[in-house]
């Protein structure tokens, strides 16, 4: 679905340094795959997350999707057809003052024929669970509900992949996890690929497969069981692993017989409750 | 004081026949009434439109007092001009006369004529307001506009713009209420002093308000750009305006209306 070769991106700053925000990524996503992409402040998740449909275009190295590159300009908007993206901020991305007409804002962009437009915003609404709110105005609605309108308007557009870039920052636990529900439900129903950009490990646990990225470097990558028993590693690169798994590393090393792969509460419960 | 009471236009929700209508017939049909204002001259065709404003808004089923209410603002405006015609107008007949004023009775038919005019055209354009949702009123505007594209009007271009106002005119007044009470907290006043001592207090607010606007334009620009958004060029819309027998009715009756009125005005002269 997504290749991605040797990527690298850099720009000048304000005060005219170099920065290398990313310095040679490699990367395949496949079609259908829940990608978390985590790392520190700076460690390049967001501008890796932009050039995924041509909100930014490589330095050098190339980025495909489904087998086109985003650096030809003619593949440019069947690309942001394909990879919708999802931005941190609720309120800055709804266009229209109500539900409907925005979730209608991308179809009407590429040109959907008017009686199509309204059963795709209903199937939208209907996938993100918003369909009660269709004709409501967004400022009256939650962080959680807003981003989830946020959501319908990019299914909306029926693409293969949806690029999530900290969604969850701005909102408060119950929107944290009626978004990450949402996604995993379209991700395990609808078969769509999911790049998911969190500072949350928790929230990382319900992906395929983690990237740990650190200073435009791909650091290492796995399963969320994987990644987040290298307790240590991930503490060096600034990043907190769950709980459970922080837990179980402190007790490991004073001496209690814990397994290695114990990253979520309830295996650390039953692997407590299974010592003598 | 909550910024965010403020409601946005003065659309009063309702399912009339008038609130029914399409967007263009109601925005083209004000505007013939305004000129069919304009061909007024006998008490009779004052009394016409002043009849057919009447029957708009009784078959709109809007409050009597609200539409009313909408006067408010300009009641001053009414009263002034009424007074400088009064006092302005030339004519022979005169009433009476206080040092170097004078009124005449020419004087007084127009001033009051100016009122009455003024009057309508502000109670013929707020059912506009009332009946019409901003969201609605902005499609039809663009629509109406886009034959003048060729000629340089950027109809899409102003719609958008007039739809993300809509959408973000509540979000930067919660956001300044914010920014007001974390001023406030921290000892700044914005309710006292004379008035340029209060302007000067505003500037705290308008600084951050500023910034914050900034940096949502281009957040918003981004997410645009992601969803496909290029301009008004292919564009499709899901709801498309189309106009039904009740619009073509409407424009008939709006229509007729300013020819009777033109020939009231000028009818006479040709028989004569």
């Amino acid at each position: 679905m997504i290749k991605i070769e040797n990527l690298k991106h850099y720009y000048t700053d304000a005060d005219g340094n170099e920065v290398k925000a990313l310095d040679g990524v490699t990367l395949e996503i496949k079609q259908g795959e829940f990608v978390a992409v985590i790392g520190a402040n700076g460690s390049g998740k967001s501008t890796l997350a932009r050039h995924l449909n041509c909100l930014l275009l490589p330095t050098s190295g190339r980025v495909e999707v489904g087998g086109k590159d985003t650096l030809d300009e003619k593949h440019m908007w069947y690309i942001r057809q394909q990879v919708g993206m999802v931005f941190q901020n609720p309120d800055n991305q709804i266009v229209a003052a109500i539900v409907e007409e925005d979730v209608a804002f991308g179809p009407e962009n590429i040109g959907v024929a008017g009686p199509e437009i309204a059963p795709r915003v209903a199937k939208a609404l209907a996938a993100v669970g918003m369909t009660d709110y269709a004709r409501h105005a967004p400022h009256l609605l939650s962080g959680g509900q807003k981003q989830r309108v946020a959501i319908a308007g990019i299914m909306a557009l029926e693409p293969k992949c949806i690029v999530l870039d900290e969604p969850t920052a701005m909102l408060d636990p119950q929107g944290r996890k009626e978004i990450v529900s949402t996604v995993r439900r379209l991700n395990k129903e609808k078969g769509i690929t999911i790049v998911y950009i969190t500072h949350y490990m928790t929230e990382a646990l319900a992906a395929d497969r983690v990237v740990v990225m650190e200073k435009g470097h791909i650091r290492f990558t796995g399963t969320p069981r994987e990644v987040f028993s290298r307790v240590d590693e991930l503490e060096q690169l600034g990043l907190e692993a769950p709980l459970a798994a922080k837990v179980a590393s402190e007790l490991r090393k004073s001496g209690v017989k814990l397994s290695e792969n114990i990253i979520t509460d309830e295996e650390l419960a039953q692997a407590l409750c299974q010592l003598h | 004081m909550m910024l965010s009471d403020i409601t946005l236009g003065q659309y009063f929700p309702g399912n009339s026949l008038v609130h029914r209508l399409d967007p263009r017939t109601k925005i083209l049909a004000t505007i013939i009434y305004i000129i069919a204002i304009f061909f007024a001259s006998a008490p009779l065709s004052y009394g016409i439109l002043t009849g057919f404003a009447a029957v708009v808004i009784l078959i709109s089923r809007l409050p009597w007092l609200l539409v009313l209410k909408s006067l408010k603002p300009i009641w001053i405006i009414v009263i002034l001009t009424m007074l400088i015609h009064m006092f302005t107008a030339p004519g022979e007949h005169i009433i009476f006369t206080w040092k170097f004023l004078s009124v005449t009775q020419e004087g007084l038919d127009m001033g009051l004529k100016m009122a009455v005019r003024l009057i309508l055209l502000l109670l013929f354009s707020s059912v506009l307001t009332f009946t019409t949702s901003p969201i609605v009123l902005t499609d039809g505007i663009e629509s109406l506009l886009r034959p003048f594209k060729r000629v340089g009007v950027p109809a899409h271009e102003l719609a958008m713009m007039m739809t993300i106002a809509l959408r973000f005119i509540p979000t930067l007044l919660e956001e300044t209420d914010r920014i007001m009470k974390a001023q406030t907290a921290r000892g700044a006043d914005f309710s006292s002093g004379n008035l340029l001592e209060r302007m000067k207090n505003m500037l705290p607010l308008l600084v951050p308000l500023f910034i914050s606007a900034f940096r949502r334009a281009d957040e918003l620009a981004v997410a645009m750009e992601a969803r496909c958004y290029r301009g008004g060029e292919g564009r499709t819309r899901m709801h498309e305006l189309a106009f039904a027998a009740g619009d073509y009715a409407a424009l008939t009756l709006t229509v007729l209306l300013a020819v009777g009125l033109a020939v009231l005005r000028w009818g006479n002269v040709c028989v004569l």
